[in-house]
C-alpha cells in the first residue's frame, strides 16, 4: 500500500506542477515543480515511507523509462541522415567537456574545501 | 504461414504489443548486460532502442502504434523526476556540507556541456531547429523536452538528443575518467550524471553505490538549474 499511496502522491505532485506552470506560463517543466514541491512534504515519517518505496523502485529502473524515446529517433532518421556525422560529433564532444569540466573543477573544489577546513 | 501473419498484424496493432516489446526487450538486454558484467558497450538502452527500432522498421510498424503501448512506460518518467526529490533529501546533509562545490561544478559543468554543444552545432552549420533541441541533451529526457519546447525546438528530438548523450556518458565515462586521473567515487559520478543525466547515473549506480549517490544528486541538481537557466538564456539570445 505504501508503494500505491507514494505513486499517487507523486502523480499528484507532478499534476499540481504542470497546473502551475500551465496558469502561471512558468517557463519549467511540471514535474521540476513537483520535484520543488516534494521536497519540504519529506520531512513528515509517512510521506518518507510512501515516497521512499516507489522512488526506489522508479529510480532503479530509471534507464527502461528511457526506451520508448530513444526507438522514437527511427522517426527523425532523415534528420540523422543528413546530418548524422556533425551530430555525433556535437554530442560526444559536448558530453565529453561537460563531463571532463564538472570531474576537474569538483575535486579542485573538494580539495579546496578540505585544506580550508 | 497466412495464419502467423495475420496474428502478428492483430498483435502489432493493439498497445499490448508496444509495452510487452519494451519490458521483454529491456529485461532480456539487462540480462545479457549482467552477463557480460555491465561493460559499457553492452548497454541495456543502447541495444533495447536497437532492437526494437529495428524491428519496427523491417516490419514497416509505425512509431505510433509501437508508442500506443510502450506510453504506459513512457508516462512514468514524469513521477521519476519528482521521485529525484528523494535522493536529493537523503543526501541533504552532503548537498549542505559541500553544497557550494557542488552547486558551482553542476553550474558550470552543465553551462560547459550545454555551450559546447550549442556553439559546436552552429559552427558546423546545423539548421536552428536541432541546435535549440541540442541545448537541453545534458538533462534528463522528459524534462529535455519541455526545455526544447520553451526554445522553440523539437521536442521529440530534444529527447532523442538526450539519450544518445546518456548513452555516450554511460559508454565512454570509465575510459574519460581513467585519462583524467580521477579516481574518486564521488567526483565520477557526480561528473556523469551533469554530462549524462538518467542513463548515466543508472551506469554510475551499477558500478559503485557513491558514485551512483552523487550522479542521482547531480541529475537532480542539473533538472533545477537548467529548466530555470536555459530558458531564461533563451529569451535573451534570440
Amino acid at each position: 500500500m505504501n508503494e500505491l499511496r507514494g505513486l499517487a502522491l507523486l502523480l499528484l505532485l507532478q499534476a499540481i506542477g504542470e497546473s502551475l506552470a500551465h496558469a502561471l506560463s512558468l517557463p519549467f517543466p511540471g514535474p521540476v515543480i513537483g520535484l520543488i514541491l516534494l521536497l519540504p512534504l519529506l520531512r513528515w515519517q509517512g510521506v518518507r515511507e510512501s515516497v521512499s518505496a516507489v522512488a526506489e523502485f522508479l529510480l532503479a529502473h530509471l534507464s527502461l523509462l528511457f526506451v520508448p524515446v530513444g526507438v522514437g529517433v527511427i522517426t527523425h532518421l532523415d534528420i540523422v541522415a543528413a546530418h548524422g556525422a556533425a551530430l555525433l560529433l556535437v554530442i560526444v564532444m559536448s558530453t565529453w567537456i561537460g563531463m571532463a569540466t564538472t570531474a576537474l573543477l569538483l575535486r579542485w573544489l573538494l580539495r579546496h574545501e578540505a585544506n580550508d577546513g | 504461414m497466412a495464419d502467423f501473419v495475420q496474428l502478428w498484424v492483430y498483435l502489432s496493432s493493439t498497445p499490448l504489443f508496444g509495452l510487452t516489446a519494451t519490458i521483454t526487450t529491456y529485461v532480456l538486454a539487462q540480462a545479457v548486460y549482467e552477463r557480460l558484467r555491465h561493460t559499457p558497450v553492452a548497454n541495456p538502452v543502447l541495444w533495447s532502442v536497437v532492437i526494437i527500432g529495428s524491428v519496427l522498421w523491417l516490419t514497416r510498424t509505425p512509431y505510433p502504434t509501437y508508442f500506443a503501448g510502450a506510453q504506459f512506460v513512457h508516462v512514468m518518467l514524469g513521477p521519476a523526476v519528482v521521485a529525484l526529490a528523494w535522493p536529493l533529501y537523503q543526501r541533504a546533509a552532503e548537498v549542505r556540507r559541500r553544497g557550494r562545490a557542488l552547486v558551482v561544478a553542476a553550474l558550470v559543468g552543465g553551462t560547459a556541456a550545454a555551450g559546447s554543444a550549442v556553439g559546436l552545432a552552429w559552427l558546423l552549420g546545423l539548421p536552428p531547429e536541432v541546435v535549440k533541441s541540442l541545448a537541453p541533451k545534458s538533462v534528463t529526457a522528459p524534462v529535455a523536452m519541455g526545455i526544447a519546447e520553451q526554445l522553440g525546438g523539437v521536442p521529440a528530438l530534444a529527447a532523442v538528443f538526450a539519450v544518445l548523450t546518456g548513452l555516450v556518458g554511460a559508454l565512454s565515462a570509465r575510459y574519460l575518467f581513467t585519462a583524467l586521473r580521477v579516481p574518486e567515487w564521488p567526483v565520477r559520478g557526480f561528473a556523469l550524471g551533469t554530462a549524462s543525466h538518467g542513463i548515466g547515473a543508472a551506469r554510475a549506480l551499477q558500478v559503485h553505490a557513491d558514485a551512483g549517490a552523487y550522479a542521482g544528486l547531480a541529475l537532480s541538481l542539473q533538472v533545477l538549474l537548467a529548466s530555470i537557466l536555459i530558458p531564461l538564456v533563451g529569451r535573451l539570445v534570440p
